[in-house]
């Protein structure tokens, strides 16, 4: 693992007319599957590469060449207009060529299995599966059996880790940092995989991280993921130096876990009031869609700390920045499908 | 390791360059300095400075990284990619004269990707290439318009710049058999 740089044909060290740059820090999976398994170099070294790709979002020609000639195919089993759309983004302004494919209008509607669904499409030789889906786990399955690199956009409640890397570059853009800081995440805890990712990403990052909802939405086991589990919304707001609300997902919440979205509002709705109990300095993130009067006050999601649409913005550079980094990734004779992670 | 500049002597070759800049383009009107990343930025800056101290005038600066350009970048299978930094260009490009800087001008295929990258930020009036070393072996049909030392080398060998910025000092070294 560690002679890969002299593996490299000398070419990087003549254009350069020196030696390549270092490279230090690199992935050291082929795949994106979860923030799990990355360690600090490595969300660093996607979170300092993401500060580069940010600037050709700004550009007159919103478009460089690095990824000519490769495609990109976006999987998605689960609705997504953000995700998706960011991905496709981002995709674009690295020249990969794309498609993507909603399941509705596939041949999943026909009975067909995951697997067979994936293998087929890799029969036509896509270099790398964005996917997502409801089974936690999909993407670790698919990551065994394909040569496609293949990147996680969100699987059941396991994890969705460029959601995870993107709030943590907004956050690291307003903070400077991601270490010591004190992070409240509020909402429907259990049935999210935001959760899971920030969580891990930020506790490998250093930060404290307290996890807040009712009761019913708390996931056993949260506690050994380094989170501090709370009811009290005071209590995980109270000098945070960032909240981040979670979604109530209706779509979850046939086991009737709260009474009642009015009573949800009340006791742990993010109001200008409980906003005041953080940090002067404090900002608010939501990974949407957002759910205004249930997770989050109007007044909240439009005020002068809210850096939700920043979220949106970032979320395109944070997906360069894996798509590149992943890219040098493919196609290694040296190690067997899905090994390593 | 025999050391081909000092610290004297690239001063003097960097304020040679800026007269000669000065003259080739009577003026500094609309023009710019752009370095390559890495070795190429802090050349720019000072060449900005040589030439505010000859002409009093603030000459626009800029960084450009040309990773995400280079030719070579998704053609080897194997290994890490090399790390991407920030390009900063402040200021339009558009009907400007661009000063491309770099420290060692060698295959040229660095400067190829440097077009590239300058292309899509618009459209200047004239590119012009400064090296700080001209090591010979191009493979494009590149040269350089301004050139601190000509340095014939062998294939074999390496040129390495240090710069006070970066490495904490000022030289040029050859390093390897000739």
């Amino acid at each position: 693992m560690t002679t890969r740089a002299a593996d490299r044909p000398d070419s990087a060290e003549r254009l350069a007319g020196r030696p390549a740059p270092p490279a230090a820090a690199q992935l050291k999976s082929r795949h994106l599957l979860g923030i799990a398994g990355l360690d600090a170099d490595e969300i660093t070294l996607i979170l300092d590469t993401a500060e580069a790709m940010k600037e050709i979002g700004g550009r007159a020609i919103k478009k460089v060449p690095t990824l000519r000639g490769r495609t990109v195919v976006n999987l998605f089993f689960e609705p997504s207009t953000r995700t998706r759309t960011s991905f496709e983004i981002a995709e674009k302004r690295l020249s990969a060529d794309t498609l993507s494919i909603a399941t509705a209008t596939s041949s999943v509607t026909k009975g067909e299995t995951l697997v067979d669904t994936v293998r087929n499409l890799e029969a036509m030789s896509p270099d790398m599966i964005v996917m997502r889906h409801a089974s936690s786990g999909a993407p670790d399955l698919l990551a065994r059996i394909c040569r496609s690199t293949i990147i996680n956009a969100g699987d059941g409640m396991h994890e969705h880790p460029t959601q995870a890397l993107l709030d943590a570059f907004t956050i690291r853009s307003h903070k400077g940092r991601l270490a010591g800081l004190k992070v409240a995440i509020v909402g429907d805890l259990l049935h999210s995989r935001v959760l899971r990712s920030n969580v891990l990403l930020l506790k490998t990052m250093g930060a404290e991280v307290w996890a807040c909802g009712p009761s019913t939405l708390i996931p056993p086991g949260l506690e050994r993921l380094g989170a501090r589990p709370t009811t009290s919304v005071d209590d995980a707001v109270r000098d945070a130096d960032v909240v981040m609300l979670l979604r109530i997902q209706h779509e979850r919440m046939q086991g009737h876990f709260i009474p009642s979205v009015r009573e949800y509002f009340a006791l742990f709705g993010m109001t200008p009031e409980r906003v005041r109990r953080a940090r002067e300095d404090v900002i608010v993130m939501h990974p949407g869609p957002m759910n205004r009067g249930v997770e989050i006050d109007s007044e909240v999601a439009d005020g002068p700390y809210s850096v939700i649409l920043e979220q949106v913005s970032n979320g395109v550079a944070v997906r360069m920045a894996v798509l590149y980094l992943l890219s040098g990734r493919e196609g290694r004779d040296d190690e067997s499908p899905g090994e390593g992670r | 390791m025999p050391q081909v500049m000092d610290a004297d002597r690239m001063s003097r070759a960097l304020t040679r360059i800026a007269h000669e800049i000065l003259e080739r383009n009577r003026g500094l009107d609309e023009l710019a300095l752009v370095g390559i990343r890495t070795r190429g930025v802090p050349l720019a800056r000072r060449l900005a400075r040589a030439l505010k101290e000859i002409n009093g005038d603030d000459v626009p600066t800029g960084a450009l990284d040309i990773t995400l350009y280079r030719d070579d970048l998704m053609r080897h299978p194997v290994g890490p990619q090399p790390l991407v930094r920030r390009t900063e260009i402040p200021f339009s490009i558009d009907d400007r004269k661009i000063m491309l800087v770099d420290d060692v001008l060698y295959t040229g295929r660095t400067i190829r990707a440097a077009l590239d990258a300058l292309i899509d930020f618009g459209r200047p009036r004239v590119i012009q290439l400064i090296a700080l070393v001209d090591r010979g072996h191009r493979e494009l049909p590149i040269k350089a318009d301004y050139v601190g030392k000509n340095l014939p080398t062998s294939l074999k060998q390496s040129v390495q710049v240090r710069l006070q910025e970066i490495d904490g000092t000022d030289e040029i070294v050859i390093e390897g058999e000739p």
